[in-house]
């Protein structure tokens, strides 16, 4: 029995009308699927189209299971899994908010420095940075940051497109 | 020529006129008033007045099993959609098509918690294949056409469509179904050739081979039950089918095996467990069909023929999984085996055959045969005797009078049966065979109940005198919830909580009090003349109190947890080591 829990992204274009992330996600908690990020925005206005990203795992039974179920719902149009589809690119953007003066604050600009971050508010004694990169990126940024005044963090979860000139 | 302008409701009517809809099963209220008075001034549709909506669905489902057709309710907002779910839900896990019509506040109250206001689609999300909220009148018609398309095509299913009481007063623009076109939905129907080919290439090297079908099989029309006749015959392999599938395969012809699963048969189970193919046409590998999962025909090739997806290698992983309708995929298999010449083994199918005429030597439907009480098993073969040769149709509760009904009562037909199989809803029976009586007003339909379900929709007995739908009743009275008191036995060492039917009505009296026909049999010698009696009548509904052993216990059974080789045939088998500690957590 192959046992193995495997991390997946998955993209899911659905019909953007009432209800349909509620969908998805009772989907998931109903089945007792994980989802450990999940990002929607309409994609296409004029053909109402709006593009699920969502970040799941659990053993190859139950994420072709999840593929499957997620296929099923009638306001899907397409489902594909971008881990199994060959490379594909993984972006997250984060604003991250640190407050603190002194050294600490010039450390944490410098550091923002070093991982591309923007500041996207300043005041005398808290900075908020914006952040794009991988998960792990972010997660390091925001690693360093808790030592260096940390306030709030918000993250937009993984969007993901693969690589290639082919479209979805 | 110009659009026509009507109302919301007067476009609902239309709607369900224009998808051949000739019955609708509901009950009204505030908030679907204007679609009642559309009703009132037509003549096309018929209305039938249940007595509960949970029953409204129930019946519906048992119109639609019994005819292929869809299912038509109409509820009010509030608690008339909420006692709709259960009914939903249940045609979920049957697929069954419905499409089920739900009043709502008027648009403007919506999430103001107003007067018989529900979140409707937000609860039967899950309980639904679809659900739709119509904001907007000019979306009514379409919303519903897709509502049909939806509940029938793929893998069929309940659809709600929740009707806000302004857009039913309201004027809007009314399309025809054809000019209907669903967007996204559009199930795979043909299989693929390669697929059916490997599945034919392994069908005809098997040396222990079963047919495994299911429900998906009876939804897919009379035509694939046919098929699947045709297919089994000329490959001369045995088969056996769940709950869900019985009629697709006439049970009289010597390959049918009988039920399968948790109180199936025991050459049935042996056949799954020992089988070296295993060719599943439209069942789901459901959990009371495995039993133990990890013992499950073991050593065994898988093939799989479903609609859906997602019930592919949901439970079971699968050798060769076929997408498609049923009844297509029977066609292209039967094409494939007669184009390629395939001829089973011969040799080895009939030492197969040696083995499972052993097994079925044991004869495991056999009971202690007594003359000073009535065996539930033994009413049910007398009814079986009396209904042969007879247009009739069977609906149960549930619970050990359901699995002995699908033990002993045989079908040659598909949509004969009806029976909650994955929901398991008591009180199904009752409103389902007054579906199936107002589909098939001049055929024999018998509601196989006990006194426990019995009483879970009784009040549906108005309606069936209301329509004089002279529905047979056929209670197997043990004063228990048998399954309850079955299981305690079994797991809980014979402590009988809650499961003894305490202050039970005299069923003749009550049968009498609505003007139908009551009818009791106290002993062996009495219940011939009784299932004569309930026969004669055509005119009203019967209540027959059987008055059978409160002690019996459904068997074969394979215990929560067990595999198809753990089998217990009687109460002499020790329920001590019936079941181990992790199959008691198992329902």
């Amino acid at each position: 029995m192959e046992e193995k829990i495997e991390k997946h992204t998955i993209a899911v274009l659905v019909d953007n009308e009432p209800g349909v992330l509620a969908r998805v996600i009772g989907l998931f908690s109903g089945r007792g699927y994980n989802i450990e990020s999940l990002t929607v925005a309409e994609v296409d206005n004029a053909g109402h189209l709006s593009r699920i990203t969502l970040v799941t795992s659990g053993t190859r039974m139950i994420v072709e299971q999840i593929k499957a179920q997620l296929d099923r719902l009638v306001p899907v149009h397409k489902v594909h899994d971008l881990t199994d589809e060959g490379p594909c690119v993984e972006r997250e953007l984060a604003l991250v908010k640190v407050a603190g003066t002194g050294d600490r604050r010039i450390e944490a600009l410098r550091l923002a420095d070093i991982f591309k971050a923007q500041v996207v508010d300043a005041t005398l004694t808290s900075f908020v940075f914006e952040l794009t990169g991988t998960t792990v990126q972010v997660d390091e940024f925001i690693g360093l940051m808790a030592q260096l005044g940390l306030v709030e963090t918000s993250r937009t979860g993984v969007l993901a497109m693969s690589k290639g000139p082919t479209g979805f | 020529m110009p659009e026509q302008k009507l109302t919301g409701a007067q476009i609902v009517i239309k709607a369900l006129k224009d998808q051949g809809v000739d019955v609708i099963f509901g009950y009204p209220g505030g908030a679907v008033l204007p679609i009642y008075d559309a009703l009132f001034q037509q003549n096309d549709l018929r209305h039938v007045l249940v007595r509960h909506e949970q029953a409204a669905v129930h019946a519906a489902e048992g119109y639609a099993r019994s005819t292929g057709k869809v299912g038509v309710v109409l509820v009010t907002s509030g608690p008339g959609a909420t006692n709709a779910v259960t009914g939903l839900l249940d045609a979920l896990c049957d697929s069954i098509p419905i499409v089920c019509l739900s009043g709502q506040v008027p648009t403007h109250l919506i999430g103001n918690d107003a007067f018989q206001e529900a979140d409707t689609t937000g609860i039967t999300r899950p309980c639904t294949k679809h659900n739709y909220l119509v904001k907007d009148v000019n979306k009514l018609a379409r919303t519903l056409h897709e509502a049909f398309y939806v509940a029938r095509n793929g893998r069929p299913g309940p659809v709600v469509v929740d009707l806000p009481k302004d857009v039913q007063f309201a004027d809007g623009i009314y399309v025809p179904p054809m000019e209907v076109k669903h967007k996204t939905y559009r199930p795979q129907v043909k299989p693929e050739l390669a697929k059916i080919e490997e599945a034919v290439e392994l069908m005809a090297n098997a040396k222990r081979p079963v047919f495994y079908t299911g429900g998906g099989v009876v939804n897919a029309g009379p035509m694939a039950a046919k098929l699947l006749t045709q297919l089994v015959k000329m490959t001369g392999f045995p088969i056996t089918s769940t709950l869900m599938g019985l009629g697709a395969f006439p049970a009289s012809e010597p390959q049918w095996l009988g039920m399968l699963g948790m109180h199936g048969t025991y050459e049935a189970n042996l056949s799954m467990y020992n089988c070296d193919v295993m060719i599943n046409i439209g069942a789901r590998f459901d959990d009371r069909v495995t039993g133990k999962l990890s013992e499950f025909a073991p050593g065994s090739k898988k093939i799989h023929v479903d609609i859906d997806p997602s019930s592919i290698n949901k439970n079971v992983a699968v050798d060769v999984a076929v997408v498609g309708d049923c009844a297509h995929a029977l066609e292209d298999m039967i094409r494939i085996w007669k184009a390629k010449q395939k001829r089973a083994d011969q040799a080895a199918l009939k030492q197969w055959w040696g083995q499972i005429e052993q097994w079925r030597a044991r004869n495991c439907l056999n009971y202690n045969r007594t003359e000073t009480v009535i065996k539930p098993q033994y009413a049910l073969e007398r009814l079986r005797e009396h209904l042969k040769g007879k247009d009739f149709y069977i609906t149960t509760e549930v619970g050990q009078h359901q699995m002995w009904a699908a033990q002993f009562l045989p079908f040659d037909q598909p949509n004969r049966w009806m029976t909650s199989g994955g929901l398991g809803t008591m009180g199904y029976g009752l409103p389902a065979a007054i579906g199936a009586q107002i589909a098939h007003p001049d055929a024999i339909v018998v509601d196989i109940s006990g006194e426990a379900s019995f009483l879970m929709n009784m009040q549906e007995i108005g309606t069936a005198v209301q329509y004089r739908a002279p529905v047979k009743i056929f209670i197997l009275n043990n004063k228990y919830m048998g399954m309850v008191r079955q299981w305690q036995e079994l797991l809980h060492g014979s402590r009988y909580s809650e499961s003894y039917s305490e202050a039970l009505p005299d069923f003749v009296k009550l049968a009498e009090a609505w003007g139908c026909v009551g009818l009791r049999a106290e002993t062996v010698a009495e219940v011939d003349g009784v299932i004569e009696k309930m026969l004669a009548v055509r005119d009203k509904p019967v209540i027959v109190d059987i008055c059978v052993d409160p002690k019996e216990n459904c068997f074969p059974m394979i215990p929560g947890g067990k595999a198809h080789n753990e089998i217990l045939f009687g109460p002499e088998d020790s329920p001590a080591d019936a079941t181990p500690e992790d199959g008691m957590v198992l329902v």
